[in-house]
């Protein structure tokens, strides 16, 4: 077993990237995911493990490190809230487009705009129906414990080297703030140039060898023809994406007639919703996607036959219910329930929407 | 056995530590725990509360609408939270401040004179501690060994020389809890 430590969501995907062996980390601090270069500097990485960790001057420079970082082939990580996030969008298209490698973490707050400190899982459709601009994926990997935060910098990474593409870990403020036991991994040495080399040189900008041409990291062609040939090439990988890369939980959904559809925070939320429905006797299940994208379309279509209804449950005014209707081909009653703005919904609350919504619907 | 709690009072007083060293100490007995603080503006002066789990299994939602025990420390954390306690509940306050004073009687209330107790032992900042030993007095849910490694792990090294001040505050705190009959 790993060393257990009492940890803030925000400081245990801090550690987690130290341990991981990440190279940089770029960033420009916000709330409530400060905690996350204020931990990094003061756990000084660069004597640990020789990581980089810079405070950008702004969003827009931090994500266009991170950028350049991966074009190199380096692990970066970097971390923002909403409105941050929401600057990134430019840096994560031609990220995207040019097929690098890197993960990302939006600690959510209530929107639009500044909106609030609080949190929230509004940034749903930002982050798995674009957000920037062109057709292109984030894989995304909502956590639902400390623990996760923890755990999905190590898939996350895998993920983003498995298909050179961003990789999204969407929590929220609550997520962030929360201390939980959590299990850290042994350190693992940072690749070594050498290694880098191996792993990443056919594709990364680590300089010209006399064996092959340059590698050039673009998301840019002029050729209209060539530029759709691309298109073609990551629609293909998304489709893969989406085969090989779905994952969720489910929570008593063997006998269920209702359930509930939860991820993140609203998913710990909806548990305890599950066990206050099951002490008076309603035969309610829950689906808690872990990838956001992929959603995990087939597994919810498989279950929609045996419902009588699905309620979403998200701290927005309903976004995720989109994919819901879109996976149980609107062939079940699907409605949705949350608290936004920063306000999270407690677990009668969203006992008391199956109730009226679903059930007595 | 899950415990569910709510610490709730004034910023500065010592509430989201009192909640860090319940959870440590939860984690040397190999419990789950989570720790829920409210975060923003209300911790600046304001009020401050943290939402404190310790259970045998894994724990689900980490806010709460009603708590096994409330820990109040102010007036404004009476007002708002008295009626969150559960029926056979604990609340358990200071009444040094408190202008209105619980009036439910179907929880049990204990008082605890932290602030008097600290002050006569010649330190305010163990004030929390002296609050946290009534409450394991009254419900031991983690046993004082345990708190005391909780501590070790959760301050730094060089706090460690204050760890025998905060063990005695936490015995003075048990000695202390006076139950209270609402009138």
């Amino acid at each position: 077993m790993g060393e257990l430590k009492l940890m803030k969501g925000n400081e245990a995907i801090a550690e987690a990237a130290i341990r991981e062996g990440v190279d940089a980390y770029f960033g420009y601090p916000i709330t409530p995911q400060s905690e996350v270069i204020e931990y990094l500097m003061m756990e000084k990485p660069e004597e640990r493990t020789g990581m980089v960790v810079l405070q950008a001057e702004s969003e827009l420079a931090a994500i266009n490190m991170v950028y350049g970082a991966a074009a190199a082939g380096k692990k970066v990580f970097t971390s923002s809230s909403s409105p941050g996030i929401s600057l990134y969008q430019e840096g994560i298209s031609y990220i995207a487009g040019a097929e690098l490698p890197c993960v990302i973490a939006n600690v959510v707050r209530g929107g639009p705009g500044l909106g609030t400190i609080q949190p929230s899982q509004a940034d749903y459709f930002q982050t798995v129906k674009g957000g920037g601009h062109g057709d292109y994926r984030l894989l995304t990997l909502a956590p639902a414990s400390v623990q996760e935060m923890a755990d999905f910098i190590e898939l996350g990474f895998e993920l983003a080297y498995k298909y050179k593409n961003p990789v999204m870990i969407l929590s929220d403020g609550m997520i962030g703030q929360m201390m939980e036991k959590v299990e850290l991994k042994e350190q693992k040495p940072r690749w070594t140039d050498q290694e880098i080399n191996e792993m990443n040189g056919s594709w990364a900008a680590i300089g010209k060898p006399e064996t092959r041409e340059r590698n050039i990291i673009t998301s840019l062609d002029l050729d209209s023809a060539k530029m759709e040939q691309h298109n073609h090439h990551l629609q293909a990988k998304y489709r893969k994406m989406e085969s090989d890369e779905v994952r969720f939980e489910t929570f008593n959904t063997d006998d269920a007639e209702y359930l509930i559809v939860a991820y993140g925070s609203s998913a710990r939320i909806a548990q305890k919703s599950l066990a206050l429905a099951r002490a008076k006797g309603i035969k309610a299940g829950l689906f808690r996607p872990i990838t956001l994208y992929p959603f995990p379309m087939k597994a919810l279509a498989e279950l929609a036959p045996l419902l009588k209804g699905i309620l979403s449950v998200e701290m927005s005014a309903g976004q995720m219910i989109e994919d819901i209707k879109l996976a149980v081909e609107c062939n079940v009653r699907v409605e949705h329930f949350g608290r936004y703005g920063g306000i999270i919904h407690s677990p009668e609350e969203v006992l008391e929407a199956l109730e009226q919504k679903i059930i007595g619907g | 056995m899950t415990e569910e709690i709510i610490i709730a009072g004034f910023g500065g007083q010592g509430v989201l530590s009192m909640g860090k060293i319940l959870a440590y100490s939860g984690i040397m007995q190999d419990q789950e725990v989570s720790w829920m603080p409210s975060y923003g503006p209300e911790m600046r002066g304001g009020t401050a509360n943290v939402t404190v789990i310790v259970s045998d299994e894994r724990i689900s939602s980490p806010i709460l609408n009603f708590y096994d025990t409330a820990i109040i420390l102010n007036q404004q954390s009476m007002d708002k939270f008295e009626s969150t306690v559960k029926p056979g509940g604990l609340l358990l306050y200071d009444p040094n401040g408190i202008t209105r004073h619980p009036e439910r009687k179907d929880i049990n209330i204990y008082a605890i004179e932290g602030a008097r107790l600290a002050a006569e032992m010649g330190n305010t900042k163990i004030f929390n501690m002296i609050v946290l030993g009534a409450y394991l007095k009254l419900k031991p849910i983690v046993k004082l060994e345990n708190v005391i490694l909780g501590l070790k792990k959760s301050l730094p090294e060089r706090y460690h020389k204050l760890i025998p001040m905060n063990e005695a505050a936490l015995k003075a705190g048990m000695e202390n809890p006076q139950e209270m009959v609402s009138a």
